[in-house]
């Protein structure tokens, strides 16, 4: 029978192995393929024009991307200011001050949001957000604003379901631990729940801060499409990813390696803004 | 002058309360406007039949099986690789500098825009691999782009489990791996299906990755390598070109039931698992 | 429990494996037509017609842009490309072609907007960013909002190379899709846009240009300027099946049909 078990044991192991090998070779699969289709671009054209120059003109061999790259970096902060905020204390409030019987109902019907698909968010956007946000403050309504509103949205799904499931899997010992002292629920929640559930709630962060920025279909609808430096929240913008969707039925040669070079700039941008947050939550824990 | 802790908790509740009502109104207004302007659409002959007159008339049949075979397909490949390679970082890696960057990467790779895994799948699957437009390639590339949420959610699910458990089972004389069936992941099933309910949606809600892999053919799939149109890529292309708003609408309405009672599917299997489990 | 669940859970997906993988042996020959979005329901309802009297061949109509349909024909992926270009690019040129439709493209307004006419000139300095307030065409004192699509259309290319030395203006508003354009223009009284003359309805107006409207009647008799043609690219090595699909869309029958649904014939 010992025998048994470690044979059992032996093949799970070299089964968990390989599949976790697997995973990450097609993964790293992927990111080999973006870097063998822009990088080469990137030395062609130089990096300081690609990447500071606001100059976007394909047809004229332009191909400088810092306004998308700014315009990007907005929008993404725009989302994450309203998702961000709106999803943690939705599932702070459902968790802890909810009955539980209310929060199985919830829960999923949140979660439904996620399987909508960006084409209906964007179409939302251009027939509801736009003439609102054109009527009542000024511009063309296809704006950062827009852009930020309709993206916040679609990323609550994410952090509200991966932040309920850090909190819930707290165990009951902490919350009673702490009412046992005589803290409120309030307390309770602020000193010492989410202090335990912070990795999963940052984790919910840093999964939906890369879904805003490498969102395409709902932000192409309602942000604009201008090539400029936006200077107020009603002005119109492109982002990264808007360009490549929008550049890429064009792109043959040069211009076609310039939106793969742009898929770098945004992995690169992505990994920039997760190692930022990684440092905050480490920073955190460190202060006490 | 010291606030009270209860005055504390009293404006913690309104401030949160008043949050998640906002969100849940937000909700409720999507999904509203979807169902007002698309369920007078959906009767039994719009599910039942095929689209004629180029969309504009008819159903939506074939993208009904399709919005289930492509999402089924993808989501099997995805959940084994996911949630093995979590088991395999949290339970029989330690953490070094390699699973940090691993996990690291894995993150990043979840900001990729969908439109450029639909290239990659379009390039390797369908060309490479001669694979053409089908249910696998599509299905095969929409793992990948979920791959990374499962990983993250089901790693995150199985480090919550207390370490207590895990010391009590070995205590016990279970192996790793017996620990890791009957203790750690039964434990971590609420994450992992989160992960999944995601994965599935993200599938589901995928427009351009699928047309670049998948197609947008309207026939009845029979095999892997048919080709397949799902609702979103439907609403897509009856939106966008201006063929049909009505038609559009009532699509969008069936893919949110849709989504719903998925969701209500996974919950209830999953709480009828728990409980089975605790008696 | 949990690995007898396990197994039949790894036994459903193994039967269910099967099930596709195998599939009857299809004696039917099978054609590819991919590219352009704007014919691609077209394409399908002319496919559907001729599988009815063609039951051995099979078509499968794919979308994902002209650009994409060039790239297919030329790697076989599909045998035969859409695509809505005004003019094919050069890597198409190894391909032979022929042109199932035309299209016109209509300028379009807010019902609201009190402008029904505009000169080619006029047009241009719209677009071009010259001409920036409703007020200098006679209309309401407000900016205009421009619209346009995005640089690989070929509804804009084909736009812009009409109405000739037209560049487009840096504040203009862009959007990818007929639809998405017109539900813009549709919820904003100041805009101006263009689109695929088969997308009008009564949410938008369509202008005159030059005294000409975007009808069938003034674009056959060529007063109206704005009309692009619907190619169809395949390689030399097309089978015969895909052949005679391509004679079928130039005969009469399928001519009609495409002229019923909103495209103008291809002659």
């Amino acid at each position: 029978m010992m025998r048994l078990k470690i044979n059992v044991e032996q093949v799970a192991k070299g089964l968990l192995t390989v599949v976790a090998f697997s995973a990450l070779a097609s993964l790293l699969l992927i990111a080999v393929f973006i870097f063998k289709e822009g990088l080469p671009f990137m030395f062609k054209v130089g990096l300081s024009d690609f990447l500071f120059s606001s100059d976007w003109n394909p047809p004229a061999g332009k191909f400088g991307i810092f306004s998308m790259i700014v315009s990007s970096l907005y929008v993404t902060l725009g989302a994450m200011l309203i998702g961000a905020p709106l999803g943690i204390a939705g599932a702070i409030f459902m968790n802890e001050f909810l009955p539980r019987s209310m929060m199985r109902v919830i829960k999923p019907t949140i979660e439904l949001l996620a399987g909508i698909p960006s084409v209906v968010f964007g179409f939302l956007g251009v027939m509801v957000l736009a003439p609102f946000i054109r009527e009542y403050m000024g511009g063309p309504g296809l704006s950062i604003l827009a852009a930020s509103i309709i993206l916040g949205i679609m990323i609550l799904p994410t952090v509200i379901s991966i932040s309920t499931d850090a909190i819930a899997a707290v165990p009951n010992s902490y919350r009673e631990g702490a009412l046992a002292l005589g803290a409120t629920r309030w307390q309770s929640v602020h000193m010492v729940i989410l202090k335990a559930a912070r990795s999963g709630i940052i984790a919910s962060v840093i999964l939906a801060m890369g879904r805003s920025l490498g969102e395409t279909m709902a932000v192409i609808m309602v942000a604009g499409n201008t090539v400029r430096i936006p200077h107020s929240l009603t002005d119109p913008v492109r982002t990264l990813t808007a360009n490549i969707a929008l550049e890429m039925s064009n792109a043959t040669g040069l211009a076609r390696e310039a939106l793969f070079a742009t898929g770098i700039v945004l992995f690169v941008l992505i990994m920039i803004l997760n190692a930022i947050a990684i440092s905050a939550m480490k920073s955190k824990g460190g202060k006490r | 002058m010291r606030i009270s802790p209860k005055f504390t908790q009293a404006l913690a509740v309104l401030v949160l309360g008043s949050a998640t009502l906002l969100t849940v109104l937000v909700l409720l207004f999507v999904v509203a406007f979807v169902l007002i302007k698309g369920l007078p659409g959906v009767t039994w002959d719009f599910l039942s039949s095929a689209p004629k007159e180029m969309g504009k008339e008819g159903g939506i049949l074939p993208t009904l099986v399709g919005t289930v075979l492509l999402p089924l397909l993808a989501i099997s490949i995805a959940m084994p690789l996911g949630v093995g390679t979590a088991i395999y970082l949290t339970e029989y890696t330690r953490e070094t500098r390699m699973t940090r960057a691993l996990r690291f990467g894995t993150d990043c790779l979840a900001g990729i825009p969908s439109i450029i895994f639909g290239l990659f799948g379009f390039i390797f699957f369908v060309v490479m691999l001669k694979m053409g437009w089908c249910l696998l390639s599509g299905a095969l590339t929409l793992s990948i782009m979920v791959l990374p949420t499962i990983i993250r959610t089901s790693e995150e699910a199985i480090r919550a489990v207390p370490n207590a458990y895990r010391e009590v089972s070995f205590s016990l004389g279970a192996t790793r791996w017996e620990t890791v069936m009957k203790v750690i992941l039964p434990n971590a099933l609420p994450g992992i299906v989160t992960g999944m309910i995601l994965g599935v949606g993200r599938s589901i809600g995928e427009t351009a990755a699928v047309i670049f892999t998948a197609g947008s053919s309207l026939r009845m799939p029979m095999t892997v390598f048919d080709s397949v149109r799902t609702m979103s890529v439907h609403f897509y292309i009856l939106a966008r070109e201006g063929i049909s708003n009505e038609k559009a609408y009532a699509t969008a309405a069936v893919l949110i039931i849709s989504v719903l009672l998925i969701n209500l599917v996974a919950y209830t299997m999953m709480h009828r698992f728990i409980s089975k489990r605790s008696k | 429990m949990l690995v007898s669940k396990n197994s039949s859970y790894l036994l459903g997906l193994a039967m269910l494996g099967t099930l596709l993988v195998s599939g009857c042996g299809k004696s039917r020959e099978n054609i590819t037509v991919a590219g352009s979005t704007a014919f691609q329901p077209f394409a399908e309802k002319l496919a559907d017609q001729y599988m009815t009297t063609h039951p051995d061949v099979s078509i499968t109509i794919q979308g994902g842009g002209s650009a994409l349909g060039i790239q297919a024909a030329l790697s076989g992926a599909a045998q035969i490309g859409m695509a809505d270009l005004v003019k094919l690019p050069e890597e198409a040129a190894t391909l032979k072609n022929i042109i199932a439709a035309r299209d016109g493209i209509a300028i379009v307004t807010h019902p609201s907007n009190g402008i029904k006419g505009l000169t080619t000139d006029q047009v241009r300095g719209i677009f071009s960013g010259t001409i920036k307030n409703w007020k200098e065409l006679g209309g309401a004192d407000h900016e205009i909002s421009v619209i346009s699509r995005e640089a690989g259309s070929g509804t804009r290319s084909s736009f812009e190379k009409i109405v000739g030395n037209l560049t487009l203006t840096k504040d203009a508003l862009i959007q990818d899709s007929n639809g998405t354009i017109r539900e813009t223009v549709a919820n904003d009284s100041f805009a101006i846009g263009y689109l695929s003359h088969g997308l009008i309805n009564e949410k938008i107006k369509a202008i005159s240009v030059d005294g000409a409207s975007c009808t069938e009647q003034d674009i056959t008799a060529g007063r109206y300027p704005l009309v692009r043609p619907v190619f169809l690219v395949y390689s030399s090595t097309l089978s015969p099946a895909g052949q005679a699909f391509l004679d079928y869309v130039l005969s009469e029958e399928a001519q009609e049909l495409i002229h019923k649904n909103g495209l103008i014939r291809a002659k």
